[in-house]
């Protein structure tokens, strides 16, 4: 069985059909783009595997393990799994040190020394551990955003989920969270990431697919998905964005 | 205009001491029954955002029917009704106690609380959903959550009206002279029935309130200025 097993799924979001019928297999160490126009149903995707999302048809298969399972504890399973958002969403009333630091004292229960110790060191991988003491509302939206990797980072989790990490970003702004991001991917991470960013595609991406009205219409890896796109709908989208 | 004034009467002597004892019985029931509606308030609006449907409702009409009906009402129903609801042991420690004083304590508190829960409630609802789903996401539960990311960011906006809530109760306090609680409104009653110089001991009445309020306002200034701004999103 695959890292991430994602079988037949399906999704409503009351009488509308938001995924129908989704099957992908994502190994450890993979980094996956999913693209596609807005409402095809990609962020909806990512946010069922650490159930953000609830879905009502399918299975998901994490590290080998159904996450519906009723036994299965949900807290301890989106440890495991980090996700950062469009929005960053930064806790306001903390520092950057203690939005980092919170979820490992709390969830796994490591010594505030030793979490501050490991927080200001993927503060410093992600290029800013001298803001460790400021507040969020201090920092540029790049910064804000590569605090919310690190924040994910610190539970040690074993897939990243990355959910239009850069859609919100000022352009100059964007290649600083990028290269966090591509750092991450060599470094072996497993990355399930919607994003428009084509140049990251190529350059990272192990594979790339391509959802439209919730359903997988194309998968490639990112040299072939470009150069020669099969389907219609994406030799469209692409004309669209690159 | 007839009328000597007599300021030295109201700053001296007996007359002054009624009054300071007064203002101390006013600091004293408010600050009891600001403590007891913060816990109550507090209570009400946790029951209320529940998922748990009795206690939703418990907490609606707890709130709709105290904040709906006058506190005036209230005080006199704890004070001359209590007697027909409470078991007979209670209502017999409490009138070996000072039995005013519960009951005007029990009013304010259940009356501030109303709308201490209602603050807390609209407070709570302020903080963006993301933040609750962002933190869940870590693999914080769900009342982790709401300890260390929703309430923090919750009290910290519903501070300043929170605040407010509590002057209304000192003011609202006043009106438990009614029930013979001898605080700063029913002792300068007094200085005016024993001397005629109504106008000296009201006017000590009102400085000592605004006094109170005053400061807690300007508090409440220093507050907004040093931590209300952190918390943009």
């Amino acid at each position: 069985m695959a890292f991430i097993e994602i079988k037949g799924l399906h999704k409503w979001f009351g009488s509308f059909h938001v995924l129908r019928g989704i099957t992908e297999q994502v190994e450890q160490g993979e980094v996956l783009v999913i693209c596609g126009p807005s409402g095809s149903g990609k962020s909806t995707l990512i946010r069922c595997v650490n159930r953000l999302e609830e879905y009502q048809k399918g299975t998901i298969h994490f590290d080998g393990r159904d996450i519906h399972d009723p036994g299965l504890d949900v807290n301890s399973l989106r440890a495991e799994i980090g996700i950062v958002f469009q929005q960053f969403n930064l806790y306001p009333h903390l520092t950057v040190l203690k939005n980092v630091t919170l979820a490992p004292i709390k969830v796994r229960g490591v010594p505030r020394a030793e979490a501050e110790e490991n927080g200001l060191a993927l503060l410093e991988r992600v290029g800013i551990h001298d803001q460790a003491h400021k507040y969020p509302a201090e920092l540029s939206g790049g910064q804000q955003q590569r605090v919310a990797i690190a924040r994910a980072l610190a539970m040690k989790p074993k897939a990243m989920l990355f959910d239009e990490p850069t859609s919100a970003l000022d352009p100059e702004m964007i290649n600083e969270v990028l290269n966090v991001m591509k750092d991450l991917a060599r470094d072996g991470m497993t990355m399930l990431c919607v994003t428009h960013e084509m140049g990251f595609a190529r350059e990272v991406a192990d594979r790339v697919i391509f959802m439209d009205a919730g359903e997988v219409l194309e998968q490639a890896p990112p040299q072939e998905f470009f150069s020669n796109p099969k389907h219609e709908r994406t030799k469209l989208f692409l004309k669209e964005i690159l | 205009m007839g009328y000597q004034f007599n300021w030295s009467l109201v700053l001296t002597g007996e007359y002054r001491d009624w009054l300071l004892d007064g203002f101390v019985l006013t600091l004293k029931i408010s600050g009891i029954a600001g403590a007891c509606a913060l816990a109550l308030g507090t209570l009400v609006a946790i029951m209320r955002l529940s998922r748990v449907k009795p206690l939703m409702w418990l907490s609606l009409s707890f709130t709709e029917f105290f904040r709906n009906t006058p506190l005036l009402v209230q005080i006199f129903f704890w004070y001359f009704g209590s007697e027909a609801f409470l078991p007979t042991y209670v209502n017999q420690w409490l009138y070996r106690q000072d039995f005013e004083f519960a009951a005007g304590t029990i009013a304010l508190t259940v009356y501030s609380s109303a709308f201490i829960a209602e603050e807390l409630r609209s407070g709570i609802f302020s903080i963006p959903k993301n933040q609750l789903e962002a933190s869940r996401a870590t693999g914080l539960n769900f009342l982790q959550a709401y300890r260390y990311v929703i309430l923090p960011q919750a009290f910290r906006i519903v501070i300043p009206p929170l605040i407010s809530q509590l002057l209304n109760l000192l003011k609202n306090s006043s009106l438990v002279m009614t029930i013979g609680v001898m605080e700063l409104t029913y002792q300068a009653r007094q200085v005016e029935s024993f001397t005629f110089h109504g106008f000296e001991a009201f006017t000590v009445a009102t400085l000592l309130y605004l006094a109170v309020s005053l400061t807690v306002s300007f508090i409440i200034t220093m507050y907004n200025k040093h931590f209300l701004h952190q918390l943009r999103y």
